[in-house]
């Protein structure tokens, strides 16, 4: 066991964590981050996908330990004061979400790729989705999402 | 009825819930003292069981307990998602255990532990000692059927599920007669639905001493009999609850974790446990689609008219029945109000093999029959020297067409305008044109499909919906289904539905999403594309008889007849004169709190239906190929639908979407691959099984005719699982198209590809 200590959300955790466990673990069964969704737990469907200081990483195979001093947001802090972000809401009008089950991974890579203020061409918001499985949505709606996200 | 927001694309209801990550699945919920279940594979295709030694992982700390089917009822049960029947004769196979006493395929269940935490459980898994006597196994059913095979189940020594198949008119008199006959092999993998939530389910007693399962299952009703069945416990005891779902397509109307949760439970008196799937153990404990062989046998006559078809097909069900044969059936019923064939026989048989089960998955047996009769058509267009659209559309049915079998009726008929449609979208006649002639290494082609399907199960299964309504002080209601939402958008359809009929706006229809078998209205659940057609028309009849109500409140107010009353965005309007009689506020106030009259507006009703309305669509594709490498690149696809009334065309867009994707990847590249030596899978897990990724896709065109079928309540008709049965073939008839080469078999893959070229002397 080690202790660590994070900012999730703003706020900030100190907890111990098995040496083992992955940070998808520890915010799902331990901070009760539910919305980081478990697809695959070893990196192919991106459902877990989380932001580590700003980058969007598959939290099923980053281990807690690594996340020391580290500041991370899920899905639940995303909306600000009960606001919903203009990605969330691009998600919402866009018809971006069916089971929803990849949505929260795919909602914090595309605000990932806003607040990194670059431009990006249809081929590579493409590239930088293509880490997220769903199986719902064909990706139709899920790429009208992410351009009207980058356009705001 | 106003009918406003049918039609309209409001967005789905619980589109917040789940941007926020407030939406709960199955897993989302923590109890206090919760255990951890996991189960012991079979590391062989087919072996006896000899010998069971528990006594290490037991004694393991952190174990709470571990079960074999030596400690549970030996009850044969069957699992599939179907109403249970009252006729004996027309039930699911009952050939499983909770945990088998042999096994039947790599990955079959035999050894169940509770402990602590997971790697507890999988530590004290291989403490299991088990003693195999391993038997010769077979993967491939033409393998299974022959004399001498080896035998999975002792109660069918044939292997044969069943061989039961419709047959009409007189074939071997039209096939004398006939002037061609064309006959065609084609051939479909086994594939999986890979919807994002894994299945998974926690269960507990209860104070009341009763069993809650929480499931990640489309079928909430249907788990709960299941389980009932399986240990043998009196269904009332059992309560099961379905939160937000992670996607399903079939996977989830099966009872596949559930009674062995419960078992867990019940081993450690009552204290929560949760048996989650990993991705690999969903890939092969799970379900899967039938892969299946078809011989096409088809007569025509000197000016091309279909007369006659008979088919024989094999359909390899894997170690277990779960919904068997009805797959080939439905397959087998579900194509023919398309085309006029005078008589019809298909000669199906579903087979038993040492390989993961397979079940339902979208669109229930009917890709695979669409895959092989409509690349059939195009085949013999060829030889005959027809255009293939032409030759299709002067063979299709004419709508009051009735099936001679099912008895089903065609009240609408789209399929003229969805092809008309087709052409246009994709410019057939130019493109056509262009790529008669080409050269070099990469070569276009553009090729078509059509389908028919149903829309829910009738005549085949009890079609039974039922619906709740409560009309709060405000006006507002809580609408209650026993239809269960798991992606598709079902909840938000079938509000919009309750709105128009009571006149009210969508926001003032809450409904109560999650399904808890303890409170919500009976229905079968989520399959058979059957959710709008069968559960809307449970919701019309609870919205018309709260209507009723609210207008005999307030035709006693103005003193006329409830006809001569609407209501109009929440408010009771005299018909004549288009004014306001009072607020529907006012009406439900009343009704709360008159001092002589009141009586709450509810109602609580359910329907059986016993009607179909198929739906129609066709796919058109265009592709290149790469003649050196067999790459093949879908450039544009269309897929245009008649669903009868789209009640939300947004939703309905993403329906379609979602299904061409997954026949892109039935096309293209997905496989469940296993080794022949040990029935072994290879690829069970999202990095070898190749799903489509965004970078796959291309764009998906998308449209609908405009239809009204009188069988749907609101003159609509099935669409979720629709889309998913014409790209396969279409793509496949365009790469037909572009290189001249017949693939009749998917996935057309690279590999597929690049080695059928070398067959045919192309490389
Ligand atoms: S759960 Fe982490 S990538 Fe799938
Ligand atoms: S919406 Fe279901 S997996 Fe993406």
């Amino acid at each position: 066991m080690k202790k660590i200590s994070m900012i999730v959300n703003d706020k900030q955790y100190d907890i111990e964590v098995d040496l083992k466990e992955s940070l998808l673990e520890v915010l799902r069964d331990k901070l009760y981050f539910t919305g980081v969704k478990q697809g695959c737990s070893v990196g192919e469907c991106g459902a877990c996908t989380v932001l580590i200081d700003g980058e969007a990483v598959n939290s099923c195979i980053y281990l807690a330990v690594w996340a020391d001093g580290k500041k991370i947001t899920t899905i639940e802090g995303v909306s600000k004061n009960g606001e919903l972000s203009n990605v969330q809401q691009a998600y919402i009008d866009e018809g971006a979400i069916q089971c929803g089950f990849c949505t929260p991974g795919l909602v914090l890579t595309t605000t990932a790729l806003v607040e990194s203020g670059k431009d990006y061409s249809d081929e590579e918001i493409k590239r930088e989705i293509s880490g997220h499985l769903c199986r719902c949505t064909g990706y139709q709606k899920i790429f009208n999402a992410v351009k009207k996200s980058l356009n705001k | 009825m106003s009918n406003k927001v049918i039609g309209s694309s409001v967005n789905r209801l619980d589109a917040v819930a789940k941007v926020t990550g407030k939406a709960k699945y199955a897993d989302d919920f923590f109890e206090r003292d919760m255990l951890i279940g996991k189960v012991l594979r079979s590391p062989y295709a087919h072996a006896i069981i000899k010998n069971i030694d528990i006594s290490k992982a037991k004694a393991l700390p952190g174990v709470e307990a571990v079960l074999t089917h030596n400690d549970l009822p030996k009850i044969q049960f069957a699992t599939a998602g179907h109403p249970w029947s009252l006729d004996p004769s027309h039930r699911d196979v009952e050939d499983r255990l909770i945990l088998t006493d042999k096994a039947r395929f790599v990955g079959d269940s035999i050894a169940a532990v509770v402990a602590k935490d997971v790697l507890t459980a999988e530590k004290a898994l291989k403490l299991i000692e088990i003693e195999y006597e391993v038997l010769p196994h077979v993967l491939e059913p033409e393998e299974a059927i022959k004399p001498g095979a080896p035998v999975i189940h002792s109660e069918k020594p044939d292997n044969i599920i069943s061989s039961f198949g419709p047959e009409f008119g007189d074939v071997e008199s039209d096939f004398n007669n006939a002037f061609h006959v064309f006959e065609g092999k084609y051939e479909t993998s086994i594939v999986q639905h890979c919807q994002l939530e894994n299945q998974t389910a926690f269960s507990y007693t209860d104070t009341d001493g009763r069993i809650v399962i929480v499931s990640s299952t489309q079928i909430p009703h249907i788990v709960r009999r299941i389980v009932g069945q399986a240990l043998g416990i009196s269904w009332g005891k059992i309560r099961v609850i379905k939160p937000y779902i992670g996607g399903g397509f079939g996977n989830k109307q099966d009872v596949i974790v559930e009674p062995l949760v419960v078992a867990m439970s019940l081993a450690v008196n009552g204290r929560p446990v949760r048996y989650a799937l990993t991705r690999e153990e969903c890939f092969i404990g799970t379900r899967t689609r039938h892969a299946m062989k078809f011989e096409f046998k088809t007569a025509v006559s000197k000016e091309g008219k279909l007369i006659a078809v008979s088919i024989n097909a094999l359909s390899n069900n894997g170690a277990y029945a779960s919904h068997g044969h009805s797959i080939i059936m439905s397959a087998s019923s579900k194509f023919r109000p398309l085309y006029n064939f005078k008589s019809i026989k298909v000669t199906p048989k579903t087979v038993y093999t040492n390989l993961p089960t397979a079940g339902a998955m979208r669109a229930y047996g009917v890709p695979q029959i669409f895959f092989a009769l409509e690349s059939h058509l195009d085949d013999i267009a060829l030889k005959l020297n027809l255009d293939p659209i032409e030759f299709r559309k002067q063979n299709l049915i004419n709508v009051g067409h009735v099936d001679p079998l099912t008895k089903v009726k065609v009240r609408s008929f789209g399929i003229l305008e969805c092809i008309e449609k087709g052409k246009e979208l994709i410019k057939w006649d130019e493109k056509k044109k262009n790529y008669e002639k080409q050269s070099g290494d990469k070569k276009k082609g553009i090729g078509m499909a059509c389908f028919s399907y149903f829309s829910g199960t009738h005549p085949v299964s009890l079609e039974l919906a039922g619906a709740r309504i409560v009309m709060n002080q405000d006006g507002s209601i809580q609408l209650q289904v026993g239809a269960t939402e798991i992606g598709q958008g079902s909840d938000t359809a079938l509000a919009q539905m309750a709105a128009d009929v009571l006149g009210i706006s969508f926001d003032m229809v809450h409904v109560i999403s999650c399904q808890d078998t303890d409170i919500t209205p009976f229905d079968t659940g989520a399959y058979a594309s059957r959710q709008t057609f069968v559960a809307g028309a449970a919701v019309k009849k609870a919205a018309l008889e709260v209507r009723k109500k609210i207008l005999t409140i307030a035709s006693k107010k103005v003193g006329l007849n409830i006809d001569e009353l609407d209501i109009i965005d929440a408010n009771i309007i005299e018909k004549n004169l288009g004014s306001i009689v009072c607020s529907l506020e006012d009406v439900a106030m009343e009704s709360y709190y008159d001092r002589i009259n009141a009586s709450p507006i509810t109602s609580d009703t359910s329907v059986n239906i016993r009607t179909n309305a198929p739906a129609y669509g066709v796919t058109f594709a265009e592709v290149e190929v790469d003649m050196k490498t067999g790459k093949i690149e879908v450039l544009e696809i269309y897929n245009v639908h008649d669903s009868g009334v789209i009640i939300n065309p947004k939703l309905a867009e993403g329906q379609v979407h979602g299904g061409v994707s997954m026949g892109l990847g039935y096309a293209l590249s997905e496989q469940m691959l296993f080794d022949k030596e040990t029935g072994k899978p290879l690829n069970n897990n999202l990095l070898d099984y190749k799903l489509q990724t965004i970078l796959d896709t291309p764009k998906i065109g998308v449209s609908f005719v405009d239809t009204y079928d009188a069988g749907g309540s609101f003159g609509q008709k099935s669409l979720g699982e629709n889309p998913t049965i014409s790209p396969a073939p279409a793509i496949r008839n365009a790469v037909f198209n572009a290189t001249g080469v017949a693939f009749n078999k998917i996935p057309m893959n690279p590999q597929a590809v690049f080695e059928k070229f070398k067959e045919v002397g192309l490389l």
